[in-house]
């Protein structure tokens, strides 16, 4: 519990305090990378759970995570293409990708139950920060319509994986 | 007036081709559009026989899948399956790969 408390802080202090520091807005080639980097992370960590994991919901969880976020990212990269953006490395990617780096770190570390338990706290923990940066940052500084409505329907996603997260965790304790 | 007659004739045969296939076939199509992670609509009457089409407007894939076991279609990104409901009663259906996604079928006999 106190493990799963440090982690959702130290995430929510890594994402959330670099987006709130900055004054000025995120840009639409920031904010495409952005979300870019934040969806292949879960990507990632999916794909880090489905080589150690051997419980049966936890592996389906990570192959949805895999294929939606996946899918998410294709769209992105789709339309970066079409608006011709090149999406531009930040502060905030750099937090993220170095945050992600510790845990995958530490989830390597934990096998069976164990790591079962940290890398869906994690993903509560991580959904909940990813979350909270579209809804007060990234979507109302966005200005490309496209790119908005993109990060929107992201929100709607990741919001049902958040509560997905959040069951899982609660029937694995 | 034998060309009229013959016109007209050419054209009730016509109409008969296209009707009658359809009223005689009692069974019905639904369609239930998945669109922003949701099964709309969320709830639907029909009468068993009745065929659903499950239309996957979303980039994600989805599933429609009775609790009861008696269907599981497998929904890829803009892809829709029909499926024949053949048994009466109320029928609880959810996606797997999105659990907070809910729909209801209610079925008449």
């Amino acid at each position: 519990m106190l493990k799963r408390l440090l982690a959702a802080t130290f995430l929510a202090a890594a994402l959330g305090g670099v987006a709130f520091a900055a004054d000025a807005k995120p840009s639409d080639p920031q904010i495409a990378h952005i979300a870019y980097t934040a969806g292949n992370i879960d990507v990632e960590a999916a794909q880090q759970a489905l080589k150690k994991s051997k419980n049966a919901d936890v592996v389906e969880f990570a192959k949805t995570m895999e294929r939606d976020h996946k899918a998410v990212n294709d769209q992105a990269l789709a339309l970066v293409k079409k608006l011709k953006v090149t999406p531009e490395d930040n502060a905030i990617s750099k937090s993220l990708t170095d945050g992600a780096k510790k845990e995958r770190a530490k989830l390597a570390s934990l096998d069976g139950a164990a790591f079962d338990k940290a890398y869906i706290a994690n993903e509560v923990a991580y959904h909940k920060a990813v979350n909270s940066a579209l809804a007060d940052t990234l979507i109302p500084s966005a200005q490309n319509a496209e790119l908005k409505a993109l990060l929107e329907t992201g929100l709607t996603l990741f919001q049902q994986h958040q509560a997905h997260a959040e069951h899982l965790a609660s029937t694995i304790d | 007036m034998g060309r009229i007659l013959s016109r007209g004739a050419i054209a009730g045969a016509l109409m008969a081709l296209l009707f009658v296939p359809v009223s005689s076939a009692a069974a019905a199509e639904h369609q239930i559009t998945i669109a922003g992670m949701k099964f709309i609509p969320a709830s639907m009457a029909l009468k068993a026989g009745d065929v659903v089409i499950w239309k996957n407007d979303d980039m994600f894939r989805h599933t429609a899948t009775a609790r009861s076991g008696s269907f599981d279609v497998d929904l890829p990104p803009k892809t829709e399956k029909r499926v024949t409901i053949t048994t009466a009663g109320a029928v609880d259906y959810f996606c797997r790969f999105h659990p907070a996604m809910k729909g209801k079928l209610e079925v008449e006999p």
